[in-house]
């Protein structure tokens, strides 16, 4: 089996999957990193969105070969990326700050992929729309709805 | 004292002797809810004899005793055997025997316990206890009882907490404990001095547990009844919390399940499983066998392999001869014949009278939690190969009965299985069964390994429990004006029951041999059931409502608010129907025919709150329900665009949603709130565009791209929750209550919004997709990154 090299949450891995292994399976069966969710396999529910490059993206539809070279956060390290850029609130990324200040989740399973891409939208935009917001198509099965559009509106008035 | 209609939850002081109000009447004896229930139903039945001149509906079982009642009445006995304590580091320990999976109970037990004594929620550590056999009945979660099974309890024994922490430091410092507070994790004296808990836990658990403890008064509460958030929000919003797949159980591997093409299929042979055992990654190929002690065990070809991807590949890679499942050739159509014609027929109406009436088809559902059915288990053996015990981790609702079926197959005494329960990813009832539990015991038992057994979501939908699909007919007679009977009757394919509440609602066993689909026992329980959990707030003159299970064997299950849900709704729809015949306004005919006062308040609060009655533009529509559940109260007051643009070429849109309840007692404003906007969400799913479509005896849905739950921009922009503030009344139930009134509204505004009637559920329901093929997984999407 191939290496795979790539960096996750700051650290280079090194690990040993078929090409065309979705990275989600590689960073949960494989490195034990349990934060990106299973939820359908096939880029529909969005409970497993982490950031390569910065950017949101979902790990069950990007096979292993793919991320090569390239560096992956998942929600575990998204409160390092804002504490590096100086921009954390009490250890925390902003997002994650005002959702828990807002007390969004329910069961939380999607929110780590809610959050990530929260915090992708407001890496794009510092004035998110309502129709920005419905662009975004996590499933919560919960119904957090309303209280993830009230959160990503309230960080991007306190984003730093 | 002179309305009949009056119930004993809007006059708990006369179930009481001697002037205390019921919560100190429990406080003082655990057993007392059954004296109450025996009570409350004797002065109502004497009561009856005052019948006004209006023909008035008799009340409903539930207005004496419902489910929550019987949990509340089987699960007080072994209350003493919860586990609250507190550490030598001063933190408080709460084990909960119940299931939590985002109903937010555990941070309502921690609000409690901090209320009593004198500590943050922060200081409360909550985890949900293993399956304790002993605990009988004390350990099913269902029936948004929890809150009010707890509010009878934990106060108390909390209180019991402070009160020995209190006599330990007065035995420390020699004095009496007159003076003596506790605050903030202290015993504090009149001069100033303090002990903190964790000083004073070693000493406290040796003195005895005090007699009389009285929880605090309402109004000195600090903790409950305010906003807390989520004790888990720091661990959800991190990352750092742990669902079912998420543990890391020595040795455990991924496996994954090749299901039938029809539901319950049966395995007739493998044609491949060698080929299949050495594609990479995979550790065995096993067929899941026939079986099971209380329900049957799912079909299929188990695959083991080093990782969840690999286990996709090959259970797709697998070539299955199947035999023929319980439903084959049935579909929505063929389901729906044989309910229709199940239904009893209506009564004859008198001369002269109007009828209003109704059929109405409820679609199947699916549970559908954000975690698929999943579990751990790890079956071990001896130096010889024999059996000798099994370690369990799953969301479980129902862990005993888990625990003793799995026991039994396992040939192994009770004590020899351990059970976790493991907060989960969402349920809405779909973890009161353990198949995943069965199914990953078979596994590890097969293999010798640890197996973490994971649903594809589109088995999850097609395979894993669901609603199983409704009929309803009602008809309203109305006579000069006034509604003289309301009759309604229910048919759907037969419920699964054998999850333990059974055995709580009766003595009679439920669990009938696997092979007997529709035993007496569960027709008894569906029934029970029924009777204990559905009630209509109106004087509707004679009312009956009948459900009838068919013989249908599907894998159905119980779903958020059981029969409540689909059954209110139709009468609110119903009652609209009738307002618009009497030519009455729809807010003022309810006004005038409910019966009970807190029904009445919440209709209020949310009609004046959302102006009801204004003008709407030309395929908008506003539409207004109210209902009593669990002794909670909710209206919903909605607005809707059912536009053709909108509701043309798709779902039609709730705009704006404005929500009441009376909870009696409402212990965590922010849960209170969610439960609310969780129900918005998922009526708003299940009425507008969420459904599955049985076909050839397997659903087509296999993906939230085609079971349509709602996303982002279908939950209204403009959500406004009010909750009623505590006026002394009972504690009443939250995770379900909100399904109904949310769904009755959102029907009755689409029927104005468009000029339709409501009748068939959900009202958007194209096949709008190519479905999965039968049998085989979807394969996996492959996506560059984003650049």
């Amino acid at each position: 089996m191939p290496a795979q090299n790539f960096t996750v949450n700051g650290k280079p891995v090194s690990v040993d999957a078929p090409d065309d292994m979705a990275t989600l399976w590689v960073l949960r069966d494989k490195l034990g990193i349990t934060g990106p969710k299973y939820g359908c396999g096939i880029n529909v529910c969005k409970a497993c969105t982490c950031h390569v490059n910065g950017k949101a993206a979902t790990m069950c539809s990007i096979p292993v070969a793919a991320v090569r070279g390239q560096s992956i956060t998942t929600i575990e390290g998204l409160a390092d990326t804002a504490v590096a850029a100086g921009k954390a609130v009490d250890g925390l990324h902003i997002v994650q700050k005002v959702w828990l200040d807002m007390d969004v989740a329910q069961c939380g399973f999607c929110q780590p992929g809610q959050i990530m891409a929260a915090a992708d939208l407001l890496r794009r935009t510092r004035t998110p729309t309502d129709a920005d917001i419905d662009a975004i198509e996590n499933v919560c099965r919960c119904g957090t709805y309303g209280r993830v559009r009230a959160a990503i509106k309230a960080a991007a008035a306190l984003m730093p | 004292m002179t309305d009949p209609t009056r119930c004993p939850q809007d006059g708990s002081t006369f179930l009481a002797p001697d002037g205390l109000r019921r919560r100190s009447l429990l406080a003082y004896a655990l057993s007392a809810p059954v004296a109450s229930v025996a009570a409350g139903f004797a002065a109502n039945l004497a009561l009856t004899g005052d019948a006004q001149a209006l023909p008035l509906t008799p009340p409903d079982t539930v207005d004496y005793y419902d489910l929550g009642d019987a949990v509340l009445q089987t699960s007080l006995p072994t209350m003493p055997l919860v586990r609250l304590s507190v550490a030598t580091d001063g933190r408080v320990k709460l084990e909960l025997p119940r299931m939590e999976s985002g109903q937010g109970f555990d941070t309502a037990a921690a609000m409690m316990v901090a209320e009593e004594l004198a500590v943050a929620p922060a200081q409360v550590d909550v985890t949900l206890s293993d399956a304790r056999p002993e605990l009988v009945f004390n350990q099913l979660t269902g029936g948004s009882t929890n809150v009010r099974v707890f509010d009878a309890a934990l106060p108390v024994m909390a209180a019991a907490l402070r009160l020995r922490l209190i006599a330990a430091a007065a035995q420390q410092w020699g004095v009496g404990t007159a003076g003596l507070v506790a605050r903030a994790g202290m015993v504090v004296d009149t001069l100033g001095r303090t002990l903190s808990y964790g000083s004073l836990t070693a000493l406290a658990a040796a003195l005895p547990i005090p007699a009389g403890v009285l929880p605090k008064p309402a109004a000195q509460n600090t903790v409950v009844g305010t906003r807390q958030g989520r004790i888990d929000a720091r661990a959800i919003v991190t990352g750092q919390k742990k669902f079912t797949l998420d543990l890391a159980v020595s040795g455990a591997r991924p496996t994954m399940v090749r299901r039938p093409p029809t539901v319950m299929g049966t395995v007739v042979s493998i044609r491949n499983q060698a080929a299949v055992q050495a594609m990479p990654g995979v550790l065995a190929v096993v067929a899941l066998p026939a079986g099971g002690n209380i329900t049957p065990t799912p079909p299929g070809v188990a695959v083991m392999a080093e990782t969840f991807g690999q286990a996709w590949t090959a259970v797709n890679a697998l070539d299955v001869v199947w035999g023929k499942g319980t439903i084959d050739g049935e579909s929505n159509a063929t389901i729906h014949a044989k309910l229709k014609a199940s239904v009893l027929p209506f009564a004859v109406p008198p001369l002269g009278a109007l009828t209003v009436e109704g059929e109405f088809e409820m679609a199947p559902l699916s549970h559908a939690p954000m975690e698929v059915d999943c579990a751990i288990a790890d079956v071990r053996r001896n130096a010889a190969g024999a059996i000798v015990g099994c370690e369990i981790w799953a969301g479980l609702q129902s862990p005993i009965i888990t625990q003793q079926d799995m026991a039994a197959t396992l040939g192994l005494p009770v004590s020899a299985v351990k059970v976790h329960v493991i907060s989960s990813g969402g349920s809405f009832g779909r973890r009161l069964f353990w198949d995943p539990v069965q199914q990953a015991v078979q596994v590890s038992k097969l293999t010798g390994r640890p197996a973490k057994l994971l649903y594809h979501r589109a088995d999850d939908m097609r395979h894993g429990r669901g609603r199983p699909q409704q009929y309803h007919r009602a008809r309203a007679t109305l006579l000069l004006g006034q509604v003289t009977a309301f009759e309604h009757r229910i048919a759907s394919p037969r419920l699964d029951t054998r999850h333990g509440f059974g055995e709580l609602l009766t003595a009679a066993a439920a669990s009938a041999p696997a092979t007997v689909q529709q035993s007496l026992g569960n027709l008894a329980v569906e029934e029970a059931l029924f009777k204990t959990m559905v009630s209509a707030p109106y004087n509707f003159g004679v009312a009956t409502r009948t459900l009838q299970p068919a013989p249908i064997a599907m894998n159905t299950g119980s779903y958020r608010s059981v029969h409540i849900q689909p059954t209110r709704m139709v009468e609110e729809i119903m009652v609209d129907e009738m307002a618009a015949r009497l030519g009455q306004d729809a807010l003022a005919f309810r006004l005038a025919n409910l019966r009970q006062d807190r029904a009445k308040a919440v209709l209020q609060a949310v009609a004046t709150a959302a102006g009801w009655g204004k003008v709407m533009p030309k395929g908008f529509g506003q539409g207004i329900a109210v209902h009593q559940e669990t002794r909670s109260y909710v209206a919903v007051c909605v607005e809707v665009d059912g536009r053709a643009q909108v509701a043309g070429t798709g779902p039609a849109v709730v705009t704006r949603a404005t929500i009441a309840i009376d909870v009696g007692k409402p212990v965590n404003l922010s849960g209170i709130e969610a439960q609310l906007e969780g129900a918005l969400a998922e009526s708003i799913s299940i009425v507008l565009m969420a459904g599955l479509h049985v076909q050839n005896g397997l659903p087509l849905e296999g993906s939230f791209s085609q079971y349509r739950y709602g996303r982002n921009k279908h939950y209204p922009k403009d959500v406004k929750v009010i909750i009623l503030p505590n006026k002394g009344d009972p504690i009443g139930g939250l995770g379900e209550v909100g399904m109904a009134a949310c769904s009755g509204a959102i029907a009755n505004a689409w029927a104005r919004a468009t000029g339709l009637k409501p009748r068939k559920f959900p009202l958007y329901f194209p096949v709008d997709f190519t479905p999965f093929p039968p049998g085989r997984l979807p394969d996996p999407v492959v996506n560059p990154i984003p650049v």
